[in-house]
């Protein structure tokens, strides 16, 4: 699982019918500082509660698609979960 | 997922048979800013975009999980035509009305 910032938000209508009704925001991925890890990503939010600005994690791969009701989905980011404190040691920050 | 734009079309007869009947797009990953990123990708697409629309892509196993992909060997599927985007509440891209600096730009 990868910590990351919700950004923005995704609109598409004509799309997958198992992602009918789900939401779809922009991710940057994280470094344990806080620094942005590669170029931000699109995933889907199995919380229903994430929003732009939020801290959270979220899972990649084919585990990507768990998050939803229906398995079955060609999705490959999810969110799983939003962080309200994170304690990070100080060797663990990158330098 | 990731962003892409659709860049080109291909054409072939021989592939595997598992392959036949779909339709396999190329597509260029691009930036929330719509600049170009490194990677080109060869995507079976399942909602019908065509070249020059911005869609959203699964690649890996993930890509194998739609009634069209399943078990077909397959690592990128075209699973969302994109009408907009936004980052901190500024539109980005806007299918029909475009950016707004390049909607007073050009």
């Amino acid at each position: 699982m990868q910590l990351g910032r919700v950004i923005g938000t995704v609109v598409a209508t004509q799309k997958h019918e198992a992602l009918q009704g789900v939401k779809l925001l922009i991710v940057q991925p994280l470094l344990p500082d806080g620094n942005p890890k590669g170029r931000p990503v699109v995933a889907v939010d199995g919380t229903a509660q994430a929003g732009p600005g939020e801290l959270i994690f979220m899972i990649g791969g084919r585990e990507g698609s768990l998050v939803l009701e229906k398995h079955f989905t060609p999705v490959d980011q999810g969110i799983v979960g939003i962080v309200e404190e994170l304690y990070v040691a100080v060797d663990a920050i990158p330098k | 997922m990731f962003i892409g734009k659709v860049v080109g079309t291909v054409v072939a007869n021989r592939r595997d048979s598992r392959l036949q009947g779909l339709p396999l797009l190329l597509v260029r990953r691009v930036d929330v800013d719509l600049s170009e990123l490194a990677g080109t990708v060869l995507a079976v697409d399942t909602v019908g975009s065509g070249v020059g629309e911005y869609v959203l892509y699964a690649t890996g196993s993930s890509a194998r999980q739609t009634e069209r992909t399943n078990k077909r060997p397959v690592d990128a599927v075209i699973m969302a035509i994109i009408d907009r985007w936004d980052i901190g509440g500024e539109v980005k891209y806007h299918k029909y009305y475009g950016p707004p600096e390049a909607a007073s730009g050009s």
